[in-house]
């Protein structure tokens, strides 16, 4: 019996640029013009639920962000991730013509990151202020923490007491 | 309604457009309890961020941390030891079981049944005597470890556990029949907030609300994880989607939850409760006497943490409110990249103006209370 | 002076001050209590102090946990804890505050009527917490004096209690020795 991923990536095709499997994990990494064709496709395939609708940074690598969207098929219990590599100006199209539940998903995505999406009925701020200035999950964006004062004592701030060691394979 | 509200369960605002008493638009306005900790987890290793799950939602406060420990686990590919799972399963499902008690004293004293409200703390304070036996913490335990848990079980627990457990089906009883069979209670639940099915999935939410809407998608069943693939139990499902109905699958699931963790007591195994792997696990202290590489490889777990390989996983847990997910992505140093929080209440909320396109004013109190957000989980 | 029988227990059988004996003195002490009026009121203001609802995160649950049947904080004085800030004289600060509930909580106290008091429940309320960084408010005591710190992440009832009484404390002591 096929796995329902495994009908989906036949299903996409020539759409998919790059398949990553980890840990038990299907991430298809797709075009960005043809992400909302193979969202519908995942959706006809049985992926119905939106589970979630992320993004992460890489600053400084290039292209900078990664828009993750992770779909669920309930009855058939399979899970699929699709990721776009998107450049730090360039805009997303929204995906909230297939789901609805996808309009406060974008919106903190934009909140955060500062991506924006094309189509979406409301971008604007719903987890910061609403006017707040800058992206707070962006790389470069700082975490403003507060240094305490301790006698005779550094690190003064948390996020310091163990520095980022350098990426070390396994 | 402003984030200030006795009815809206924590910071919640709502802005609502009314025309008499029925409700034409709703809003709700989320944000006033916005931590940062995606933010901050990416600035502490994996074991310092352990703090903070328990944070997040901090009513089923073991659930959140096994969800994080899971991820941090999967993208490492190992596995707890086995007696690890079962007591991470055991202390799991007795925060299910706390937080639906939260859950049905808040939402009687929304409608003014104060008495439960009560009835459900004290049940919920032996839940977390249990829970400070276990961890030396009421709430936000720290126990679990990547690999394992802190340390071992302490004598008396099977015993205090069993004790809780078999009251527990006489203390249901006696709130269902101060609620279910309650006219007042039915008409103000009955055909309220209905969300059906197909907008549930099109929307996002998982749990109790979806299952009470007919879907039946529970993430220990349809992704089996920490060994809850060798439990029987059933998973309640509505149909009408209504505020009842969800109010009926909790009730239900205190119940199941009961179920599986009588089982895993009887299961409960000898064994190590830390995974043996030196270079994620902290060695016993008694190795630090003689061997020269367990100093080595504490040092470094302490001093830098684990360094998980790169890449990036996803893996979820069934919340008391839906599925909670973490996706982490890693780049092979000692701190992620990325933490992602995959919020049940979320996603929930946004359903809460199509559960209300015509209800009334009075209905959103009801509303609120049967999607039993956690505003921690929802702005994070 | 008039008989017992017409007029209850007898204090004194003097007919005028300059006819009271020690024993009269005496008598008069344990039966009459004086006071200032500031003394009375602090009591009445400390033995009946009404919380607002103002829990914002997981300190809220503990908070609620204290005002349930185990550590009762109703036998304190606290009997109902009032929805309105104009109802409530103490506002218990329970969990972090955000940048965007940072004008609320000002707002908030602001409405409550005067005396008022503040505890700043846990430590997110009281100096930020587990959380520093851009999105919290570093101690509420940034917005809105503080009159009790309790710390805890979040604090135990009974450490919560502990708070409540040593603000009650605080309210009973004379005002010459307190800022309001």
């Amino acid at each position: 019996m096929t796995r329902p991923e495994d009908v989906l990536v036949q299903r996409l095709g020539e759409t998919v640029l790059e398949q990553v499997r980890f840990r038990d994990d299907l991430t298809l990494i797709v075009p960005r013009e043809q992400m909302l064709r193979a969202l519908e496709i995942a959706r006809s395939t049985g992926f119905r639920l939106l589970t979630d609708l992320t993004a992460v940074d890489r600053h400084p690598a290039q292209p900078r962000f990664d828009v993750i969207y992770m779909l669920t098929s309930v009855e058939q219990h399979a899970r699929i991730r699709f990721m776009v590599h998107l450049a730090a100006e360039q805009t997303m199209p929204s995906a909230t013509s297939l789901w609805p539940g996808a309009n406060w998903l974008e919106r903190e995505v934009f909140d955060l990151f500062g991506i924006r999406f094309d189509g979406h009925p409301d971008l604007r701020r719903i987890l910061m202020p609403d006017d707040w200035e800058g992206h707070p999950l962006r790389k470069d964006y700082p975490l403003v923490e507060e240094p305490v004062e301790f006698k005779g004592h550094t690190p003064k701030v948390p996020s310091q007491i163990i520095p980022k060691s350098k990426p070390k394979p396994l | 309604m402003g984030p200030q509200h006795p009815a809206t369960h924590g910071v919640l605002r709502l802005v609502l457009e009314l025309e008499g008493e029925v409700i034409l638009n709703l809003e709700p306005v989320i944000g006033y309890l916005h931590t940062g900790f995606e933010k901050e987890m990416e600035t502490r290793t994996y074991h310092q961020n352990i703090v903070f799950p328990p944070r997040i939602e901090y009513l089923a406060t073991f659930i959140e941390e096994q969800a994080y420990v899971l991820a941090v686990e999967k993208l490492l590919g190992i596995t707890a030891p086995k007696r690890a799972e079962v007591i991470r399963l055991i202390l799991a499902e007795l925060s299910r079981i706390a937080s639906h008690l939260v859950y049905l004293g808040t939402a009687a004293i929304d409608l003014n049944v104060t008495s439960l409200l009560m009835y459900c703390f004290r049940d919920r304070e032996e839940i977390l005597d249990i829970f400070e036996m276990v961890s030396g913490q009421r709430m936000m335990h720290g126990y679990f470890r990547i690999g394992g848990l802190q340390w071992d079980l302490p004598q008396g627990f099977a015993e205090r556990v069993q004790r809780f457990l078999d009251d527990l089906p006489r203390r249901l009883d006696e709130y269902e029949t101060l609620l279910t069979d309650n006219l007042i209670w039915r008409k103000r639940t009955e055909g309220v907030a209905v969300l059906s099915a197909e907008d549930a999935i099109r929307y996002g939410c998982t749990g109790p609300v979806l299952r009470g809407s007919g879907v039946s998608y529970d993430v220990r069943k349809a992704f089996p994880y920490g060994g809850y693939a060798d439990y029987e139990f059933d998973v309640p499902v509505g149909s009408n989607g209504d505020a009842f109905d969800r109010y009926r699958v909790r009730m239900d699931e205190m119940r199941q939850s009961r179920r599986i963790i009588l089982q895993a007591l009887r299961r409960l195994p000898e064994g190590p409760i830390l995974v043996d792997d030196r270079k994620v696990a902290l060695p016993p202290r008694r190795e630090l006497v003689r061997s020269m590489e367990a100093v080595i490889h504490q040092f470094k777990l302490v001093s830098e943490g684990i360094h998980p390989p790169a890449g990036e996983v996803y893996a979820s847990v069934e919340s008391p409110r839906g599925e909670k997910g973490y996706y982490i992505v890693s780049d092979g140093s000692n701190r992620p990249v990325r933490v992602r929080v995959r919020s049940a209440s979320f996603n929930n909320l946004q359903a809460l103006p199509v559960m209300l396109s015509r209800g009334t004013v009075a209905d959103v109190v009801v509303a609120i209370a049967s999607i039993d957000i956690v505003l921690g989980d929802v702005d994070r | 002076m008039t008989g017992p029988s017409e007029r209850g227990t007898v204090v004194s059988r003097a007919g005028s001050p300059t006819e009271a004996t020690e024993a009269d003195l005496r008598a008069l002490e344990s039966n009459i209590l004086t006071t200032t009026v500031g003394r009375v009121v602090s009591w009445a203001r400390k033995n009946s102090l009404w919380p607002a609802q103002f829990g914002l995160a997981c300190c809220a649950i503990e908070m609620i946990a204290t005002a349930q049947a185990r550590f009762d904080i109703a036998r304190f004085g606290s009997e109902a804890f009032r929805a309105s800030p104009r109802q409530a004289d103490l506002m218990i600060v329970s969990g972090r505050v955000s940048q965007k509930m940072a004008p609320v909580v000002k707002h908030i106290y602001e409405q409550m009527l005067e005396p008022k008091w503040v505890i700043a429940m846990g430590d997110c309320a009281s100096c930020g917490g587990v959380f520093n960084n851009y999105a919290l408010v570093q101690g509420v005591d940034k917005l809105i004096p503080v009159d009790v710190y309790v710390a805890g992440c979040p604090p135990r009832p009974e450490a919560l209690l502990y708070g409540f009484l040593k603000l009650q404390e605080l309210i009973a002591e004379p005002a010459h020795r307190r800022r309001r």
